[in-house]
């Protein structure tokens, strides 16, 4: 008997060696790619069971926030000024998982990126946690301002530093409010979810860097700023008095605003938006221009910026299409045609001129902090391109200047501080025009480099140009970021 | 000549104590670090109350150590920290569940604990032979039947709980008569066996090549499987069923040395599990989620694929105790406890667990080897059987080795009924094993 019951207990240990190989194979093997499955909400429920840390402005606003639920899952994630910052804070949601710096920086909100040192142990047993805080470059007064200037028109204001590419401010109208979808409620959650997507104005897409618009007379910085780098022409250059330029190959013109006359040294024509003038440049510049564009962004890798979703890329005219499309690069040239770019594109231009030439990648991380307010990382400035040489900003800077001191751009100036800037006012088929503003202040020793979109000029309609709609719009933003003393 | 104290016997006892303290002070600190890592977990202090039956529980083991050097001194030294270690892994998974879930189900687990410590010590006491067991055959034979089938009995007393018939009412207490049933059963057979071995294993009448016993010897296992059959399908119980039928398959097995009974017996089950998939709908459901859970993922395959969740999310090193979320597996404290195990301790608590089973069913085993007198061999063969196939049945439900059916995972889920007839399982290997000590050191 003693042989069959030995086979027996062989046969037992045989089927235990079985259930030991499953689990191998279950945790082992499979382990990632059940984690992964989007079925799986252990993962995400882990996440709700834990204070994550809050997302504070520069200014030390708390713009995002934990708070304990009285429910199943532990937290609940609070957007004290949602709609503001919704596009910048993302949500963190039950059904929609993360979006924006939530989801950039989860990490760090969740404590997980800190090294557990030895001296940490007394954290570890006791209940505090171990979350951390993303502090962003945002202002919140300068991110008010632009959400008040633009009133509730359609539009975007993304103001930038300088010095480092930090966005200071960044809204778009129309918004969403976050909490709606961070609700733990599921049914609330998804119904407000849906009428947000089948809204046709699409709320939760951030119109500044998700959204692309004719440039119009905004684009004439980069024109100006590769004719004067490559030489073609200079701030002396005379351009004739023009009604209309006619282009080759077909007999299509181009007209100025208000069908006028416009012209004079390439100065004035830019203090005045000549679009005779600037269309006579694309076509000079020929391929060249196309090849330039690049250096500022446009038809190029966007930036990466610190967001989950990307940036969308810019469009100018096309390489190796003067030969057979010539007069699309004479449209090019004053922002029309096969332009479209993003606000955020166009500040990253404005900023180019500001400081000198090189572009920085824009970011909204300012530094990231553990739970005792230690630094654990500095988001340093990165170099993105070179757009234009120095001399070439310089002559820019000097023309901007002027643009707001005595040409299209005048509602743009603010008591005390230079301002400098190009309005811009963008035909697009099935509407009003849309109203631009790029520039910076002060014009001397540049802080804020800024863009301004109000789409199909706003409340003026058909009336609103760039210099009525959105050189006013900049002005407020520059006021609260002037009025008081910072850093 | 030599005296009691220094006979053989005693120095084989007085070791085999010894080591069962070693053994015991491990899985002591194991479990000990395990409630205060749970505690910890949770909060910078520990539940007090929850402490004190803890402190309870090991202050148990010490009283079941006390009664093996009284009443069984040269039992092996293994079994008790073996199920020790399994029991107070199960209490931490179920007290980390009535955290999640602020349920209560630990205390009620201590005093199932305290009961069933109560009766491995009461079995010991009683039971002084195996051989004694021999003798109720026939009333244990007919015990077992009557507990199998006590829940069909009319509504105070069988009870219908999670679609399966499987409880008994006696006043004020619910237990689970298939439970008690199953060591009351191999008592039956493993006496019945070993006094028809011969006659069945030789084998009487001829067919062809092949030799078949008389039929009057094979009646009353005929009988049994009728039975088992019945429980799956009146009761609704397939693990029970399945770990009946193995159950008696390998006894017979075992007892005659003919693999021709193996084969015949999971033939019949083959034909038996065929003719109930297409007769029953909760048969046929068990298997397609077995196949396929992904099907109906929100629905019948809901428990495995959270169960798979768990284990994944716990991969090798798990996700430390108290940091999981083993309360989203359904039925976690009974049928998932093994889930539970394997998020927060991950690979490494599950393969501990499953060596730990690994122990035990090499020690019952080994007793049975070991034993001289051929009941006492089946006897502790089939009582090892249990725990191996009751076992592998629960966990293989839970890793999707084997379709789902529920039933408890020996001395680790929530559950006096099972609780109570393990001990009393152990209690009986133990007694056996200090028998085969005896009779070693005699010889």
């Amino acid at each position: 008997m003693s042989s069959s019951i030995r086979r027996v207990g062989i046969g037992i240990v045989v089927l235990l060696g079985l259930l030991a190989t499953q689990l191998g194979y279950i945790q082992l093997v499979r382990s990632d790619d059940l984690n992964a499955d989007p079925a799986n909400i252990r993962l995400v429920l882990r996440d709700f069971a834990r204070s994550r840390g809050p997302i504070v402005t520069s200014d030390g606003t708390v713009i995002a926030k934990s708070k304990r639920s009285n429910d199943d899952y532990g937290y609940q994630r609070i957007y004290p000024d949602g709609p503001l910052y919704a596009h910048i804070t993302g949500y963190q949601s039950l059904r929609y998982g993360l979006a924006g710096i939530e989801r950039e920086y989860d990490d760090t909100l969740l404590g997980k990126r800190f090294e557990i040192g030895f001296n940490d142990i007394d954290a570890i047993l006791s209940d505090e946690q171990s979350e951390g805080t993303v502090v962003l470059t945002v202002d919140s007064g300068a991110q008010q301002a632009a959400a008040d200037a633009l009133a509730g028109n359609r539009g975007s204001v993304v103001v930038l530093d300088v010095k480092t590419g930090g966005i200071v401010a960044m809204y778009s109208n129309p918004t969403y409010d976050p909490n709606l979808i961070a609700t733990h409620d599921p049914a609330a959650s998804e119904a407000f979810y849906n009428s947000y997507r089948d809204d046709a104005a699409n709320p939760m897409r951030s119109r500044a860097y998700r959204e692309r618009f004719p440039a119009g007379s905004t684009f004439k910085v980069i024109t100006t700023a590769i004719a004067l780098g490559l030489g073609v022409a200079t701030p002396a250059t005379t351009y004739p008095n023009l009604l209309e330029l006619e282009l080759p190959l077909t007999d299509h013109k181009i007209s100025n605003f208000n069908d006028a006359k416009c012209g004079g040294t390439l100065a004035v024509s830019f203090r005045d938006s000549c679009n005779t003038t600037f269309a006579q440049i694309g076509l000079d510049l020929r391929e060249a221009f196309a090849r330039g564009v690049e250096d500022f962004g446009i038809n190029a890798s966007p930036p990466t910026i610190d967001l989950p979703e990307p940036m969308v890329q810019s469009l100018g005219p096309i390489r190796g299409s003067y030969k057979t499309d010539a007069p699309s690069f004479a449209q090019a040239a004053i922002g029309q045609g096969p332009v479209s770019v993003t606000p955020l594109q166009m500040a990253l231009v404005a900023l180019g001129v500001a400081n000198g030439g090189r572009i920085w990648v824009p970011h909204l991380g300012h530094e990231l902090q553990d739970n005792n307010g230690n630094v654990v990382e500095r988001i340093a400035p990165k170099l993105y391109k070179t757009a234009m040489s120095g001399a070439a900003a310089s002559a820019l800077r000097t023309m901007m200047t002027e643009v707001v001191r005595s040409g299209t751009g005048t509602r743009a100036a603010i008591p005390g501080v230079q301002v400098a800037g190009k309005t811009g006012t963008a035909q697009q088929p099935g509407g009003a025009p849309h109203a631009w503003f790029i520039g910076f202040a002060p014009s001397e020793t540049p802080r804020y480099a800024i863009a301004v979109l109000v789409e199909r000029g706003g409340d003026l309609g058909d009336d609103g140009t760039g210099g009525k709609v959105a050189a006013p719009i900049a002005a407020s933003v520059f006021t609260e970021l002037f009025s008081r003393s910072r850093p | 000549m030599t005296t009691a104290l220094h006979s053989p016997y005693r120095q084989l006892a007085i070791g085999r104590r010894r080591a069962e303290i070693v053994l015991g002070l491990h899985v002591l600190a194991i479990v000990a670090s395990g409630y205060v890592v749970l505690g910890l977990a949770k909060g910078p202090t520990l539940p007090p109350d929850l402490a004190f039956i803890a402190g309870a529980i090991a202050a148990m083991y010490v009283a079941v150590h006390v009664a093996i050097r009284r009443f069984a001194p040269a039992a092996d030294p293994t079994l008790v920290p073996l199920i020790a270690f399994l029991n107070g892994l199960g209490f931490i998974a179920i007290t980390r569940i009535d955290l999640a879930r602020d349920t209560n189900f630990a205390r009620i687990q201590a005093t199932w604990i305290l009961l069933g410590v109560a009766v491995f010590i009461g079995v010991l006491v009683v039971v002084r032979e195996i051989a004694l067991l021999e003798r109720f055959r026939y009333t244990f034979g007919l015990a077992g039947v009557g507990f199998l089938l006590l829940p069909l009995a009319p509504s105070p007393i069988g009870r219908t709980i999670n679609g399966a018939r499987i409880w008994a009412a006696l006043g004020p207490v619910r237990f689970q008569p298939g439970e008690v049933a199953k060591v009351l059963l191999v008592v039956f057979f493993a006496s019945y066996l070993v006094d028809k071995r011969e006659l069945l294993a030789r084998g009487t009448k001829r067919i062809g090549r092949l030799h078949l016993p008389d039929p009057k010897h094979l009646g009353p296992l005929f009988l049994v499987w009728g039975v088992s059959i019945l429980v799956m399908v009146a009761e609704k119980d397939l693990g029970s069923s399945l770990l009946l039928f193995s159950l008696f398959t390998t006894m017979l097995y075992m007892a005659t040395n003919r693999s021709l009974y193996l084969l015949g017996g999971f033939g019949m089950f083959a034909i038996g599990a065929t003719v109930a998939f297409n007769m029953f709908t909760h048969v046929q459901t068990r298997v397609d989620t077995w196949i396929d859970p992904w099907a109906d993922a929100q629905g019948k395959g809901y428990q495995i694929i959270q169960s798979w969740y768990a284990f994944a999310a716990g991969g090798i090193g798990g996700t430390g105790l108290g940091l999981g979320s083993p309360d989203k597996v359904p039925y976690a404290e009974t049928d998932f406890i093994f889930s539970s195990i394997g998020e927060e301790l991950g690979l490494l608590g599950s393969l501990a667990v499953i060596a730990t089973l690994l122990l035990i069913v090499g020690s019952g085993f080994r007793i049975a080897v070991d034993s001289q007198r051929s009941f006492n061999q089946l006897f502790s063969a089939g009582l090892t059987t249990i725990i191996g196939v009751q076992s592998f049945i629960i966990i293989g439900g839970v890793l999707r080795v084997i379709p789902l059916t529920g039933i408890t995972l020996p001395f680790v889920s929530y559950g006096g009924s099972s609780l109570i007839s393990n001990f009393a399982i152990i209690a009986l290997l133990v007694r056996a094993s200090d028998e085969a000590a005896h009779r070693r050191v005699a010889s």
